[in-house]
């Protein structure tokens, strides 16, 4: 194997930052999905990297359960955008603010 | 040293990544997020892990691209191409955004993980799969539950009230 581990690592950081940019920049809520997504997956592929250099099999287990995870979290995400669009007829962020119960 | 493949593979996750936050319709963002998803599950492929790599293709690539795809579809079309945002806000992002890469990546790059490298045989995902149904198996029962709840939750939200029966169509 060729590749080291920090070459995973720094491509894992610089989806984490290009996620977390998307995270603050965007007003879009679909958008702002897309950053979270980002960010989850630089996660998994950590795990996944440090699971195979150390070496042990429990990385790739704790990155099934996080893929399973977040596959809830978007479900109940994209849920919840829909149910505001419905209220608002819009999807921008500023427009949810009265959201307060 | 790093190979072709994974140059390749890593210019495609970055650059559809940042594609994906800035392009002007939402229907190819969500496109460019499906390859960005792709190449993270051809990193799981260069890691030796077939299995994480494939439930990575069908969950994010098979599921979730796909939910997006079609909550884009249920937004009106004015707001799939509308760009708004604050100047100001997007030079103080793209900054943070580059003060993260650079900060932790020197630290990285600075700390002792470049002389890490690996002639360890891969983990066998025989392996896994018995440790799921053994060690983990309480977990796996409580992520079923979760799964199920969260599936149950978004239909309860996403469902109309005000539509009876007998005002269908169908």
């Amino acid at each position: 194997m060729t590749n080291g581990l920090i070459d995973f690592v720094l491509v894992s950081v610089a989806l984490l930052a290009i996620g977390i940019y998307g995270l603050a920049v965007k007003r879009n809520a679909i958008r702002m999905l897309f950053g979270v997504e980002m960010i989850i997956n630089s996660a998994n592929l950590n795990l996944v990297a440090f699971a195979r250099f150390i070496p042990n099999s429990q990385g790739q287990t704790l990155a099934l359960f996080s893929i399973a995870i977040a596959a809830a979290e978007v479900a109940v995400g994209l849920a919840l955008v829909i149910v505001a669009y419905r209220m608002y007829q819009n999807i921008d962020i500023k427009d949810f603010r009265s959201l307060k119960g | 040293m790093v190979d072709t493949v994974f140059l390749a593979l890593s210019v495609l996750t970055i650059g559809s990544a940042i594609v994906a936050l800035e392009i002007r319709s939402l229907i190819y963002g969500s496109i460019a997020l499906m390859i960005t998803l792709s190449g993270i599950a051809g990193f799981f492929l260069l890691l030796d892990a077939p299995f994480v790599a494939m439930f990575q293709l069908s969950v994010y690539v098979g599921s979730i691209a796909v939910l997006i795809l079609f909550t884009v579809m249920l937004v009106r079309r004015e707001l799939i191409f509308n760009k708004i945002e604050d100047k100001r806000r997007r030079y103080a992002g793209i900054g943070l955004m580059l003060a993260l890469m650079l900060g932790i990546g020197m630290i990285i790059i600075g700390s002792g993980m470049k002389s890490m490298e690996t002639n360890s045989p891969t983990v066998d995902y025989k392996k896994i799969g018995a440790d799921f149904l053994t060690y983990y198996s309480p977990a796996l029962i409580v992520m079923a539950l979760i799964l199920a709840s969260s599936v149950v939750g978004a239909l309860t939200l996403a469902r109309r009230e005000d539509i009876t029966n007998d005002q269908r169509a169908d």
